[in-house]
């Protein structure tokens, strides 16, 4: 009893700490458990899948994703989901973070315009619009060619792109650039040894998003590619129709890739926070 | 700057090696059938694989339309021959398809009429068939009403089976594809219509129909509640979760090829005018816009030919519709659903109905109608007689609109089918 | 170079990009909603707003984007802080709540239903404690809210994430000085959060506002793969008259409604969370 009263303060603090670790922790697998229960399926035989109660430990039996790996296709499929998504990134970040930039430092007539204008790509379904751009596309030879694809998956991701360097370059005080300007820089010269250095981490996020939302786009690849299959076209296309431990296994598949590149630039997302240093 | 001229130069080199790697001469053959990933997989293994170089690519609706519809509008594009539904077609613009005439016919003349779509000319060539069935675990037998035969069921028995299944396990066993990929209109415009008013659209308000939809009012409270969510009715009866089962044969064909010794199938029960069932047919066209018209047509008559039609029955669990002599050793699943539509279709009381010919563009619209009747009779609860009345004018439209005139087992018409 | 016509020389590459791959065929389809066989015509709206299952379809979606937006707007506040304050292993835990960003809608929907399925993780679980006797049916149509909170527990796991970087990331750029005066002022950690990092998180949260609730009014597959026919969605809506009805007037109308709703809730956001002239740190 008079141990507690004389120790309150580093009660609450320890106790703080347990709910902080424990809340931590819950999170975490809040996002796992469900992963979890994926891997689970994805390593069931068929039997299991559909068995009941199910099993929490999985039985490894590999006969969904051997399937899979028998597929042909499956490696030039993987191959021009890469290329698709990585030439999505580049372009969309070399297109958007002058946009950005613009609109953190500047105010100009049309501005709150063009902001709309930017956000509208995101507030209609790409669906109804693939008709039009395929037809485009084919007219002009673009159709089921790796760029193609990465112009619409550019569409895309410009939004994130715009909006998130915007909020980047909107962090850095427009004083630092000033200070550089006064020491002898230009406006160039300022931003690139000044901002570009700051924001470049930050960079990666918008990065992330244009891969993730190249990698993970299944109606305009199915329409818009043919020889060129990428990955999700290949396989979520046609899993809702597929027997449940191929819907888990090819789901995992088209999981992993992205949980990796992920997980490559985490070090960068880590970096982000390290900004807060300077 | 020189990143980014630098960055252009990359990816045109890309595009330029990707656009290389497809001027190869290939067939592609853009499909809305064989969609599941063995069955894509063993339509080019085992079915495609004698049929020269061919591309064998199954979509869904959305992309195969979308994709369809550009390469039309852009004047060239690169599908060769077209897989799809009796239905996918004839909402197509009749000028858009090549005829196929002298190019092989099916056996039946009825299916050889349909294809013409209205036109004189073949839209396209009969492809394959499957049609509904039932299908149940063979737990659920010792439940049947006593002197119920199961291959001559009616639709009292399976309600009254049903309910017994419900009392005995304690949860509703019935499973219906009420979901968003389901076919359930399917079962109401096949099926339970013809069974009770003998007609579609003539009948679709008639006092017969109010009796038809309390039944099906009967039978969806022993239908497991989750049926909304079920589309593919072979999950739940390998999970258990479904017992009593109504859908498309090659829907069903995973849990007889798993497990053979634990269901049968058998026929759609009969109403008052006779056992309502429908086929499913699937055929084969040709787009104007065909980059290679003499290998589209080579490939289109190869997948009549009787060998591919067999290895096509194995792959798809979808039937033959040209003659031919079916060997022995066939999957469980077709052997099954084989059985139950020759049941079906050989029973006194068959009362076959015909897929819809002159929709047109409309036959979603009227598959629509159907589900919108059954959400809002059966899972809304509206009162029957007044939802009849308020969808009977839309039908009408759909009916003037399209200019389709009645088919079986409505009587035939003159003009637009009336909707009486 | 001016300072007039920089801004706009900047902006100039993402305007010609938009214009050709969006813009153009943006107009081609929106043309449509307003256009019949005779000529210009409001006719297609009326339809699709008469239709039966339209205000539904609105409600249901208006009711989703209420329910989940503001519980990940708080989630991802709450991880956001918690990140920031983490000594070890924080660039691991923020891998992992970041993981969702890379799973799609649709594998995202084929997870979950194994979780609500009747025979599927969550009633295994329960029966395994002994809660229950048999298998429940969470996702049937005669438990909505079940059905609601099974879509809404989804959306929150598949789609926070997006909200956790845009905020980490605003929340990095916020000068640790100003923490460490107000420590040094004897603010509590609660106080320091409403008076630093709010505010000066204004730009990132309207960002990552914005963005979410877009997203939110084209939810459609999740919400197809657990509610299935029992929850329609004004997407789900478009989709249906466009390739089952294969109306494309009536989809590209439902679509413009969409848009519209994105373009009012977007320009409340920007009002509500504007960031004053002059006040960047």
């Amino acid at each position: 009893m008079t141990a507690v009263t004389t120790d309150t303060a580093g009660d609450t603090r320890r106790a703080g700490r347990y709910v902080y670790l424990a809340s931590v922790t819950l999170l975490c697998a809040w996002v796992l458990v469900p992963l979890y229960f994926l891997l689970i399926n994805t390593l069931s035989s068929p039997e299991a899948v559909n068995a009941f109660p199910k099993s929490f430990i999985p039985e490894f039996d590999l006969g969904s994703l051997t399937f899979f790996a028998n597929f042909a296709g499956m490696l030039s499929a993987l191959k021009n989901s890469i290329l698709v998504a990585g030439v999505t990134m580049i372009l969309s970040i070399t297109i958007s973070a002058p946009a950005g930039y613009a609109l953190s430092r500047f105010d100009f007539p049309g501005k709150e315009l063009f902001r709309l204008l930017i956000l509208l790509t995101r507030a209609f379904p790409l669906p109804l619009l693939a008709l039009p751009l395929a037809v485009m596309f084919i007219r002009t030879g673009l159709d089921d060619t790796v760029l193609g694809l990465a112009l619409v998956h550019t569409t895309l991701a410009i939004p994130f792109a715009v909006l998130i360097t915007f909020s980047l370059f909107s962090g850095i005080p427009v004083e630092l650039e000033e200070a550089a300007w006064t020491l002898g820089c230009t406006r160039l010269t300022a931003f690139t040894k000044v901002v570009l250095p700051l924001i470049l981490p930050g960079i990666t996020a918008s990065a992330i998003f244009a891969f993730v939302i190249s990698w993970n786009e299944v109606f305009a690849a199915a329409v818009l590619t043919i020889e060129n299959r990428t990955l999700t076209a290949f396989l979520l296309q046609n899993l809702d129709t597929s027997p449940l431990h191929l819907k888990f296994a090819g789901g995992f598949i088209l999981v992993v890739p992205a949980l990796i590149f992920i997980f490559a630039v985490r070090k960068y997302l880590f970096a982000m926070w390290g900004i807060a240093n300077r | 700057m020189s990143f980014k001229i630098k960055l252009v130069g990359a990816v045109s080199a890309l595009a330029v090696v990707a656009s290389a790697a497809a001027v190869q001469a290939q067939v592609l053959f853009w499909s809305t059938q064989a969609k599941p990933v063995e069955e894509a997989q063993a339509m080019r293994e085992n079915v495609l694989a004698g049929a020269g170089d061919v591309d064998y690519q199954p979509n869904d609706g959305g992309p195969w339309l979308t994709r369809l519809n550009a390469e039309l509008q852009a004047g060239s594009g690169s599908i060769g021959v077209l897989g799809a539904l009796h239905g996918d077609f004839s909402a197509m613009n009749p000028d858009d398809l090549v005829d196929l005439g002298g190019l092989g016919m099916s056996a039946s003349d009825t299916f050889n009429s349909l294809a013409k779509l209205g036109t004189d000319n073949m839209q396209y060539i009969p492809w394959m068939q499957a049609s509904y069935i039932m299908a149940a675990n063979k737990e659920a037998l010792q439940y049947l009403p006593d002197g119920a035969d199961i291959d001559a069921l009616t639709y009292d028995q399976l309600i009254e089976w049903t309910a017994n299944v419900h009392k005995a396990t304690g949860e509703a066993k019935f499973g219906f594809p009420a979901g968003p990929k389901g076919l359930k209109h399917r079962f109401f415009q096949g099926y339970l219509y013809p069974s009770y008013t003998d007609g579609v659209v003539r009948t679709f308000a008639s006092d017969a129909a109010v009796t038809a939809w309390e039944k099906m009012r009967e039978l969806w409270t022993h239908t497991n509640p989750a049926s909304t969510n079920f589309s593919f009715m072979q999950e739940q009866l390998l999970s258990g979760d479904a017992w009593i089962v109504f859908d498309h044969t090659s829907r069903l064909a995973q849990a007889f090829n798993e497990r053979p010794d634990d269901f049968v199938a058998f026929p759609a029960p009969a109403g008052p005018t006779g056992r309502g069932f429908m086929p499913v047919l699937a055929g084969v066209a040709i787009p104007r816009t065909a980059p290679d018209m003499d290998a589209a047509k080579a490939l289109v008559q190869y997948m009549l030919k009787p060998e591919t039609q067999i290895a096509t029955l194995r792959t798809t669990n979808f039937f033959p519709v040209v003659d031919v002599d079916l060997p022995d050793d066939l999957p469980p699943a077709v052997k099954a659903a084989g059985n139950a539509v020759a049941k079906m279709s050989g029973s006194a009381d068959a009362n076959p109905g015909l897929l819809p010919a002159g929709l047109g563009a409309k036959g979603g619209e009227f598959s629509q109608l159907y589900t919108e009747t059954f959400e809002r009779i059966v899972l809304a609860g509206q009162d029957i007689r007044t939802v009849l009345d308020e969808h009977k004018p839309r039908l009408q439209a759909i009916m003037d609109e399209s200019g389709a005139p009645c088919w079986a087992p409505d009587a035939a018409s003159d003009g637009p089918c009336p909707v009486e | 170079m001016s300072t007039r016509y920089l801004p706009y020389i900047l902006i100039l590459p993402v305007t010609i990009f938009l214009c050709v791959f969006f813009l153009y065929p943006f107009v081609l389809v929106a043309q449509q909603a307003f256009w019949s066989d005779t000529g210009f015509t409001l006719d297609n709206f009326r339809k699709v707003v008469g239709h039966w299952k339209f205000p539904i379809s609105l409600k249901n979606t208006l009711l989703l984007a209420a329910a989940v937006v503001p519980i990940q707007l708080a989630l991802a506040l709450l991880m956001a802080t918690m990140v920031n304050n983490m000594g070890r292993g924080r660039d691991l835990v923020l891998y992992v709540w970041t993981i969702p960003l890379g799973i799609s809608d649709l594998a995202a929907g084929i997870i979950w239903l194994a979780i609500f399925d009747q025979s599927g993780f969550l009633n295994s679980m329960m029966s395994g404690l002994g809660l229950i006797d048999r298998p429940m049916n969470l996702l049937s149509y005669q438990s909505p809210g079940l059905v609601f909170l099974a879509i809404m527990l989804a959306e929150i796991w598949r789609a926070t994430a997006i909200m956790l970087v845009i905020l980490v990331a605003g929340i990095g750029l916020i000068p640790k000085e100003y923490y460490e005066a107000a420590e040094v002022f004897g603010a509590s950690p609660w106080k320091r959060f409403t008076r630093i990092t709010l505010p000066l998180l204004r730009p990132s949260l309207s960002t990552a506002l914005v963005l979410r609730v877009i997203l939110a009014f084209e939810v459609f597959a999740v919400v197809q793969a657990l509610g299935g026919t029992l929850f329609p969605v004004l997407m789900g809506e478009t989709y249906n008259y466009q390739f089952e009805l294969l109306n494309g007037r009536s989809a590209a109308a439902v679509a413009l409604i969409i848009l519209a709703i994105s373009i009012a809730a977007t320009l409340v956001i920007l009002r509500v969370l504007r960031v004053p002239k002059g006040a960047t740190i």
